[in-house]
């Protein structure tokens, strides 16, 4: 009876901490590289993880709402290119030389936000719709859509590099010297609106829904085509404000802004424990996941390990996520 | 007094034809409040094809449906719940990643006044209240996949109450409750009922029907038989009436090819993840065994476990007296063994492939010379499967999705004769296939056990398994209920075998 039950026992710790390995082995990672290079775990180190995590989570979330619905998205990074450019013509300032638009004024930063969001939420429409409408699969629709984004802006734009600059950037406040700028609080809310949105509404409920089982969810009702674009509306929405943020973090907007944003995205995402397999996912998974993400790649930086390994090691890491999370789902047979 | 009470659903000459099957011919049932009417019939006889009609996953060829009196004509599950017709599926059609009452009102959420937010209060409130009636002791968030099938279909249940429903379709509701939960389903139904609510309750449990049902309508081959009061009935008249069917020359004359020699014993076989249990039988040279028993009594389940695509957790195959593993498919083709899958399409044919892609897959390696595949020999073996088995195409091109199901299903023979099995395991090997075209792999299976191939042929067809087979073995809930010589045995004494742990 006893060695049944502690072969019971030794079971639940191996599943638990196989449940919790990723965050387990971050949490290790980040301790050794505390012992060896003391000054990761100083304040500055952190205010610098939590504003690089706070310009990348928007697109994270976007793009955690089409993975539920057991999809994908790769147009987040070009589109926040678009998006990046366009915030940078609308706020070029009346005298600047290298106006794009000829005569008029800087537009209000608000105004500039909704503008690129509503650009971004554009091609979410068309990427929705193909979804849910001609049953493609969105990897190959926002395969395809990414590249016309991206052919857009390289016709638009001639590859100018345009100077962005916007108040969001500026401090809020300080912590031990070091500034917390704007657009860290931006996110903020933005998080918890798409909390909000996830959890407190029919449209939330839907998402994990259709994710989840799809024809149950059409059988008890449920819009599904008007919900998977609804989604891919709000990912595109949120790629374009990633555009206009990063634009006015980088002080530029050019050719290679928003490159590879939605690898980035997804592997966080991913690591969040939001599963491929549809219908999983919290608010709290991404936060954490794009902030071990931006940790990995500090935590590299510390080291001192050039970008080759780096490379290696942020790879190895998406794997050993995705193969933890779909142990969860496996059916034996 | 019966005759008195309201009819509450009628479907009257209902017809559906698929292609090549004439799948309801005519069927009726009348189902009146208050009362638990069981539709009763074979493995295709017509009674889910009947009733996706009623809800408009199939639409009907001919025929009515009134609802209270007023015609009606579903397009969808949902339209007919609206109408207060609900189904719950034996497979059930859940969220298994929300919780319980995400599932119960998805589609229709209840909203915080004035505020666009799901009233996650409401929600739990509304659903306790439902659960109280029913009795039902479950945790509204609780997570779906958490909990047991029998709890998963109380709560499909529920969900059916919560609408208001008149009418609620209950598909073999009890094929995974403990004697304990089917008692209560039982109170659940009876409290239903006497709400005035009309029950279709569709089962092969024959002890069941008789202690739960007032009414009971059978079918066969996609008729109407008999609707009689349940207590007119007993056991034995339900199975006459069920399997009441001329036979006339479906089947080619038995060749009875068994030798004395056993090829394959198997002892004690238990499954890992399924309820396939102790199940040990021997197979002879050249005979032909059939399997017989209830949709989900472990018969592909058995199959698999041979063929070494389920994991087996204990037992021992052998073949000419010497141990094999059979660990992986791949294994088992090595050791003689060839499978002929339950699913054709989904797991039998490659569908954008041609016929000879199709036919040599499972033998490439005796078509490598040097380094590469050599066509022309490829070409031959086809052709000659082509013609060994009258094998109706165009061409040895043609995608093999294009022919008919009978001609698929003669190309899977082929692809596995081409690996020179001594055994084969067919599942189900004329599923979907017309007469015609069954009466030549009849013909196919018993040319196979004269050349001294043993086959072990699993179908939901009774008089299939006595007119091809030499011996059937009965399964019954994971178990083995019985071996029968087919040619004593009756359909009858295979149906109470076959619901032995029923």
């Amino acid at each position: 009876m006893t060695t049944i039950n502690s072969a019971r026992k030794r079971v639940n710790i191996a599943n638990f901490l196989l449940d919790h390995a990723m965050i387990l082995i971050i949490l290790l990672l980040a301790v050794y590289v505390t012992v060896r290079v003391p000054a990761f775990a100083k304040i500055p180190n952190i205010i610098n993880l939590v504003k690089l995590s706070a310009a990348r989570l928007p697109m994270a979330l976007g793009v955690a709402g089409c993975i539920i619905l057991a999809g994908t998205d790769l147009s987040g990074g070009r589109v926040a290119g678009f998006a990046g450019f366009l915030a940078a013509v609308f706020l070029q300032a009346s005298g600047d030389a290298a106006r794009v638009i000829a005569g008029g004024q800087p537009w209000p930063v608000a105004l500039v936000i909704l503008a690129v969001m509503a650009a971004g939420a554009c091609v979410g429409v068309i990427n929705g719709f193909c979804m849910g409408k001609f049953k493609l699969h969105p990897f190959i629709v926002t395969l395809a859509t990414q590249l016309m984004v991206y052919g857009s802006y390289l016709t638009v734009s001639n590859s100018k590099q345009i100077a962005v600059n916007s108040f969001v950037t500026n401090p809020m406040f300080e912590v031990s010297g070091q500034p917390v700028p704007y657009y860290v609080l931006m996110a903020a809310v933005i998080t918890g609106i798409i909390w909000v949105i996830w959890n407190k509404t029919t449209f939330g409920k839907n998402i994990f829904a259709v994710g989840s089982n799809e024809e149950a969810a059409r059988v008890s009702g449920v819009n599904v085509l008007l919900t998977i674009v609804c989604v891919f509306i709000m990912a595109g929405a949120l790629y374009g404000y990633t555009g206009f943020i990063e634009a006015c973090r980088i002080g530029n907007s050019g050719p290679t802004l928003g490159l590879s944003y939605e690898n980035d995205a997804i592997s966080a995402v991913v690591i969040g424990g939001v599963s491929f397999v549809g219908g999983t996912g919290k608010i709290s998974g991404v936060i954490l996941g794009v902030f071990m993400m931006q940790l990995i790649m500090t935590a590299m930086t510390f080291l001192g390990i050039s970008g080759g390994v780096a490379y290696i090691i942020k790879g190895a890491v998406i794997l050993i996520a995705c193969i933890l999370d779909m142990r969860k789902y496996m059916t034996k047979k | 007094m019966e005759e008195k009470k309201d009819v509450l659903l009628r479907m009257t000459d209902i017809s559906k034809s698929f292609p090549g099957v004439k799948a309801l011919d005519r069927a009726q049932l009348t189902l009146r409040a208050g009362t638990v009417h069981a539709l009763m019939g074979e493995n295709g006889a017509g009674k889910s094809t009947l009733m996706k009609c009623l809800f408009g996953i199939y639409s009907k060829d001919e025929g009515h449906i009134y609802l209270e009196g007023r015609e009606v004509n579903f397009r969808s599950s949902r339209e007919a719940l609206d109408h207060g017709v609900a189904m719950v599926h034996q497979e059930l059609n859940q969220a298994l990643k929300r919780n319980v009452m995400d599932n119960i009102w998805l589609g229709r959420y209840p909203r915080v006044k004035g505020l666009p937010f799901v009233s996650e209060k409401q929600m739990y409130a509304d659903t306790m209240k439902v659960f109280e009636e029913l009795d039902l002791h479950v945790d509204p968030r609780t997570m779906m996949s958490a909990m047991p099938v029998s709890q998963r279909q109380m709560v499909e249940i529920a969900k059916a109450v919560s609408f208001h429903s008149k009418v609620i379709v209950l598909d073999e509701p009890t094929s995974s409750l403990t004697e304990q939960e089917v008692e209560h389903l039982f109170r659940i139904i009876r409290m239903i009922r006497d709400r005035g609510c009309g029950i279709i309750y569709i089962s092969h449990k024959m002890d069941e029907i008789l202690q739960i049902s007032d009414e009971v309508t059978i079918m066969r081959d996609g008729q109407y038989i008999a609707t009689k009061p349940a207590e007119d009935l007993t056991k034995e008249e339900i199975i006459r009436l069920m399997v009441g069917r001329e036979m006339t020359n479906q089947f080619p004359p038995k060749l009875h090819s068994a030798t004395d020699e056993d090829i394959m014993r198997v002892e004690g076989l238990t499954a890992e993840y399924s309820h396939l249990k102790d199940v040990s039988f021997s197979l002879k040279k050249g005979e032909i065994l059939g399997v017989a028993g209830l949709d989900g009594s472990g018969r592909t389940e058995l199959l698999e476990n041979i063929f070494g695509v389920a994991t087996r957790r204990s037992g021992k195959i052998f073949k000419n007296g010497r141990q094999i593993r059979n660990k992986t498919p791949r294994e088992a083709i090595r050791n003689g063994l060839a499978l002929l899958t339950e699913e054709r399409r989904a797991t039998g044919i490659f569908g954008i492939l041609s016929v000879r892609e199709n036919t040599v897959i499972a033998s490439l390696k005796s078509y490598v010379s040097g380094l590469f595949l050599r066509d022309k020999i490829m070409t031959d073996k086809t052709e000659e499967m082509i013609r060994a088995m009258a094998i109706k195409t165009p061409s040895q091109k043609t995608k093999i999705r294009s022919l008919s199901g009978g001609n698929q299903q003669k190309v899977i023979f082929g692809r596995w004769i081409l690996t020179s099995p001594d055994i084969l395991l067919l599942d189900e090997p004329t599923r979907g296939i017309d007469v015609g075209a069954k009466y030549e792999i009849y013909q196919l299976i018993q040319n196979l056990s004269k050349e001294g191939k043993s086959v072990i042929m699993v179908s939901s067809e009774m008089p299939e398994l006595l007119g091809v087979c030499d011996r059937i073995l009965v399964m019954s809930d994971g178990r083995l209920a019985g071996e029968v010589d087919a040619d004593q045995t009756t359909q009858e004494e295979i149906m109470t075998l076959a619901s032995e742990y029923a």
